[in-house]
């Protein structure tokens, strides 16, 4: 599929052009809202959401470990080295900023038709938010723990290690929770470029003139997913971090 | 201490002591030397900007000191790494700076952990720690946003005294807390102090403070120059100049009264204050103050003094206590011994 075709096919599309699967139900048959029937014979074959639903998991935390990995790398040397701190949001911000579908257009004529291209896009996406985020937690360390810790012979590997970074997680989890549910939305217009992800039957659906059921299919697995990711991230923090739900008796 | 068996408590010198910031047109420290005897309580006192707290932080090299040298047991303490240095040392400040994501178990076991203590120790360690500064056993799970702010300065004590330093520095550890804990705060870490007979360097603001917590206690002014270094007794009773008549108060007189017990001067006979009704008597521990705001509140007539068992063990009158304030001035402080 070019960019083309689909912006063509959203913007001029005639009346519903309903599948033909033989034996089409009459919920199918009238695009009604939503067709059950339509959607479990199509979860793990035909259409597959299932294979879909994969794809956009792996797009999403691909780019997700990727941009946190950069980012973090940059928040903790920008921590120590305070002036790397406005040229990185600079430029995290002008990443940030750019259209996505306008990022992908630009980054196809350069880097190609594939995931590579997907990916740096998606990445690109997650690295200011992340990056503000791992840094603002660090910052927040209140001074006299800090000065406890290095008076008491901490090394500065140490205070970062045990005393920063921990401290640091609800911020640091607050951050992954808005990239990654931004990607989870941001990785739906990937299958602009590639055909993968819940992304690609969205796109056919509007195709395929509005097929509502596989439209609604598509949105609803992304929310899903998207609110999965985020419950997971709660969970992970409330492991990692006792001390900060615990009773506060004063 | 009473803690496995031993304790250690190391002397400490300030030679020559001189800290100057480049760019800054003065020094923050000038020439400061005195020797503080192991097991004693210094406090370093003066107004903001006199440099108290950068005295302090010279000792576990939080800052580095420009020229002269300071001594930990006589040993210098340039050559030395700043982490062991540090991880030798207690350090105590205003807001205690406990790890809010540690138990108060695991904070008081910062400093052996760093040490490579085994499981066992520290954790035999942590709960000795617990007892002595009174805290419940149960308390050693809670997380630092759970406690009080009396129970978290205790907490950092306790986390100071882990590795047993023979060395502690206390900045302002009582500033933010309440007067009445404060107050009590003071009275437990002096029988704490009694006990474990560390070398303390502690930093205060206030005054009255530092006559209650110092066997010394060294006046500081603004360009960290040392005014005086005495007893709180001699300091009271002596003042070297101006500055420090000032600093420590119009009212230093009564202040030396607050410093001596009925139990510690000499009495006048019982039967000076025989003729007073029962209501007149003061117990042998109060201070000569609490003596003469009682005799205050009665014409200033004689008070028989008792002892814990409520026996009569002499009388106190405007006269005993202007002896004793007479004889203060020359050496009988209990608390003076070599500067």
């Amino acid at each position: 599929m070019t960019p083309a075709s689909v912006l063509g096919s959203v913007s001029g599309a005639g009346g519903p052009n309903i599948p033909s699967f033989g034996h089409a139900s009459s919920c199918v048959s009238n695009n009604g809202t939503f067709c059950w029937d339509w959607f479990t014979e199509n979860w793990s074959s035909k259409v597959d959401f299932q294979a879909r639903l994969f794809e956009h998991v792996k797009l999403t935390v691909i780019a997700v470990v990727i941009g946190f990995t950069v980012a973090f790398a940059l928040a903790v040397l920008a921590h120590r080295k305070r002036w790397l701190v406005p040229p990185v949001t600079f430029v995290g911000s002008l990443l940030y900023t750019i259209p996505s579908l306008a990022a992908f257009q630009i980054l196809v004529t350069i880097t190609g038709i594939n995931d590579f291209t997907v990916e740096i896009a998606l990445v690109s996406y997650t690295l200011l938010i992340l990056f503000t985020n791992t840094l603002a937690g660090l910052s927040a360390v209140p001074p006299d723990v800090v000065d406890a810790a290095r008076g008491t012979g901490l090394t500065d590997t140490q205070i970062l290690l045990r005393v920063e970074l921990p401290l640091a997680v609800p911020t640091i989890i607050a951050g992954l929770r808005v990239a990654v549910v931004t990607i989870i939305s941001l990785a739906t217009v990937a299958a602009f470029i590639v055909p993968e992800g819940l992304g690609k039957p969205i796109f056919d659906a509007l195709n395929a003139g509005d097929f509502n059921t596989k439209f609604i299919a598509s949105g609803v697995l992304c929310i899903l997913l998207a609110l999965f990711a985020d419950a997971l991230f709660v969970g992970v923090q409330r492991v990692l971090t006792p001390w900060a739900s615990a009773r506060r008796t004063r | 201490m009473a803690l496995n068996g031993s304790s250690t408590a190391a002397p400490l010198e300030f030679a020559n002591v001189t800290k100057q910031y480049p760019n800054a047109e003065t020094a923050a420290i000038d020439n400061l030397s005195f020797t503080v005897p192991a097991g004693e309580v210094c406090v370093l006192v003066g107004p903001s900007g006199c440099g108290k707290t950068t005295a302090m932080r010279l000792v576990n090299r939080m800052i580095d000191l420009t020229s002269g040298d300071i001594l930990i047991d006589d040993a210098t303490i340039k050559g030395r790494s700043t982490t062991d240095l540090r991880r030798d040392i207690g350090y105590v400040i205003q807001h205690v700076g406990l790890f809010p994501h540690l138990t108060v178990l695991k904070n008081i076991s910062v400093v052996p952990k760093l040490l490579g203590w085994d499981r066992q120790r520290m954790n035999d360690r942590a709960h000795e720690l617990l007892d002595l500064i009174g805290l419940p056993q149960e308390m050693g799970s809670r997380y630092p946003s759970q406690l009080s702010g009396g129970q978290r300065q205790r907490v950092g004590v306790a986390r100071a005294l882990a590795a047993d330093p023979p060395l502690m520095l206390m900045d302002e550890p009582f500033g933010a807390i309440d007067p009445i804990n404060r107050d009590r705060l003071q009275n437990e870490f002096l029988r704490l102090q009694r006990e474990i007979r560390k070398t303390v360097v502690f930093v205060t603001h206030d005054i009255d403070e530092a006559i209650k917590m110092g066997d010394k206690i060294a006046i500081l002014r603004e360009g960290g120059q040392l005014v005086q270094y005495d007893t709180p007794a001699n300091i009271l009773a002596d003042p070297a100049n101006d500055f420090v008549a000032q600093f420590v108060g119009a009212d230093r007189g009564l202040k030396r009264l607050a410093l001596t017990r009925l139990d510690e001067i000499e009495l006048g006979d019982v039967s000076a204050a025989r003729h007073v009704n029962q209501a007149d008597t003061v117990s042998d521990r109060a201070t000569l103050r609490d003596a003469l705001s009682a005799m205050m509140s009665d014409s200033m007539r004689p008070l028989l003094v008792v002892d814990a068992e409520g026996t009569p063990i002499g009388s106190v009158s405007i006269e005993q206590i202007n002896n004793a304030l007479r004889r203060g001035r020359t050496d009988a402080e209990p608390t003076a011994s070599t500067t």
